[in-house]
């Protein structure tokens, strides 16, 4: 009987990669045609990006206050408080940075994204789409989607700023760390191939909550309960994915 | 003279006047049967009623007329072609000499008026923008809101919607407009007015109009063909004075209204007197 349930499982589950997969192919077919036409993608990097800015500030800085303290405190057991600027720039630019915000990306964008795409099949918009000869692959997911895309390294480069001075503004004004030595050190420790982990973390964790939220949206069930149903797994399928994804590129990169 | 047998059109037509057929057709749903043996013609230039209880299918039979699903078996030919044996590309061809009128209006919000009714001039043509905006303030003046331009869908009421909807439809020049249930949810002066619209294209621009709704004396007045469906299938078709003038229990009950007949008004239960009295939640 339990044998039985998880084979369901396992069939739903292999049924919705494959539905996902499938998605996403068609997704990245539309969006060349997407690109012909920038205003709408535009558009979209603004309601993804823009509107997003203040909460992903705000986090950045409460994020980099607490890395400067627990840095701080961690460090000065070793007496080697003056790399604690290394520690907040590895700490934000490999790890941080980019799952920090790809986790708000999902709970703000993530699911305004879904539940405009949820709400326009409930009203109906994307069948009129269909019934105008108008693929709404093409009008409504491929530039939501490249929106999302393009907008989640662009978030995690104000967070990762944001962070930073939020950690120098602990480490170096409230805890007294010398100035010259954290930047100093994070300039002489810092390498490249830190910042491309990021960057290239950001930009999978960009196409996977975009990815995420468009289905979702694109999926749901025209019913007020379905397209709230289809915000919870946005969320949810995000943060999981997130998570796992940075696993397993820490785990390439080392 | 009224047909009650599913084969037949509503009236005897030439072939080459029929720009939609659905023939024969059995479409399910979980293995449900929403349509089996559902013969429907739809004549060049008239207006087609198609009328029944909630839940008969009429919108399910505007999907199968538009290509948005197929049947299990059986034909539906629009312009002489089978939809079934069509791809996405060729359906799309075929729509953008449909326009179709939502029941919601199905305005996209994030556009204005004038934006919603451009929508499809500035998806399918590579037309100057001075001769879109003659084109798109022609068709909101046709439906009378030409002043409603710049407002946002929000703005407009369940009417409105419907009228942009429409301009929206008509703007490409169709050969067919669709309408789901037009006068669901409206007060008597916008059903008056969008039954005058409906007339308005089918005379003056000649488009043939399909009509799917339950409000019989609205279409009575404009339809010249009208179709009853029932269980699946067409119970009756004919003009709609004719299906007035019918005797058969079935069109009778949803010509007049009754409540009670071969519909029935009880959804299926046990005994009344039994559930009551007896121990059975």
């Amino acid at each position: 009987m339990s044998m039985a349930r998880n084979e369901g499982v396992l069939v739903r589950f292999v049924r919705t990669m494959g539905a996902v997969v499938i998605f996403f192919g068609r997704v990245l077919l539309q969006c060349g045609p997407a690109l012909a036409r920038p205003r709408l993608v535009i558009h979209q990097i603004y309601n993804a990006g823009s509107r997003s800015l203040i909460i992903i500030m705000l986090s950045g800085l409460f994020v980099g206050f607490v890395l400067g303290l627990q840095g701080f405190d961690l460090l000065q057991r070793f007496g080697s408080e003056d790399t604690l600027g290394v520690a907040a720039a590895l700490g934000l630019l490999k790890e941080l940075g980019p799952v920090v915000t790809a986790l708000l990306f999902a709970g703000r964008a993530g699911t305004a994204l879904t539940s405009e795409i949820g709400l326009m099949r409930a009203t109906d918009q994307l069948t009129a789409m269909e019934m105008m000869a108008v693929d709404p692959l093409r009008h409504v997911a491929a530039p939501r989607f490249l929106g999302g895309v393009i907008a989640m390294p662009l978030l995690v480069a104000i967070f990762n700023i944001v962070g930073l001075f939020g950690a120098q503004l602990i480490g170096v004004q409230l805890m007294g760390v010398d100035a010259g030595a954290f930047w100093s050190q994070m300039q002489a420790s810092v390498e490249l191939s830190d910042v491309n982990e990021g960057i290239i973390k950001s930009v999978v964790f960009g196409f996977a909550c975009s990815l995420m939220a468009v289905y979702q949206g694109y999926h749901a069930e025209p019913t007020a309960e379905g397209v709230g149903l289809a915000t919870t797994r946005t969320v949810v399928s995000s943060s999981v994915l997130t998570l796992l994804l940075d696993y397993m590129l820490t785990a390439a990169f080392l | 003279m009224i047909s009650s047998e599913a084969t037949q059109s509503a009236s005897p037509t030439a072939v080459g006047d029929v720009v939609a057929d659905v023939c024969d057709v059995r479409y399910s749903v979980n293995g449900r049967a929403i349509f089996d043996g559902l013969n429907v013609r739809v004549r060049r230039g008239r207006i087609t009623a198609i009328m029944g209880p909630s839940g008969t299918g009429k919108t399910t039979l505007l999907r199968l007329l538009t290509g948005q699903i197929r049947p299990d078996r059986g034909r539906v030919l629009l312009w002489g072609r089978d939809l079934a044996t069509l791809g996405q590309s060729e359906i799309y061809a075929l729509r953008k000499r449909m326009g179709m009128l939502f029941q919601n209006g199905a305005l996209l919000t994030d556009l204005d008026v004038f934006e919603n009714v451009a929508f499809p001039l500035r998806e399918h043509t590579d037309l100057p923008e001075p001769l879109i905006r003659k084109l798109v303030l022609t068709k909101l003046h046709a439906v009378g809101l030409r002043g409603a331009a710049s407002l946002a869908p929000s703005e407009l009421s369940g009417g409105m919607a419907r009228r942009v909807a429409l301009a929206r439809a008509i703007v490409m020049d169709p050969e067919i407009l669709i309408y789901d249930e037009p006068f669901a949810g409206l007060d008597p002066i916008s059903m008056g007015v969008i039954l005058r619209l409906i007339r308005e294209m089918n005379e003056g621009l000649g488009i043939t109009s399909i009509v799917v709704s339950h409000d019989v004396q609205e279409l009575a007045t404009i339809a010249h063909d009208s179709y009853l469906l029932s269980g699946g299938r067409v119970v009756a078709s004919g003009t709609p004075k004719e299906l007035h003038e019918s005797t058969a229990d079935i069109v009778r009950q949803f010509m007049t209204g009754s409540p009670d007949g071969p519909v029935p008004f009880h959804y299926p239960a046990p005994d009344y007197r039994e559930q009551l009295l007896g121990c059975d939640p």
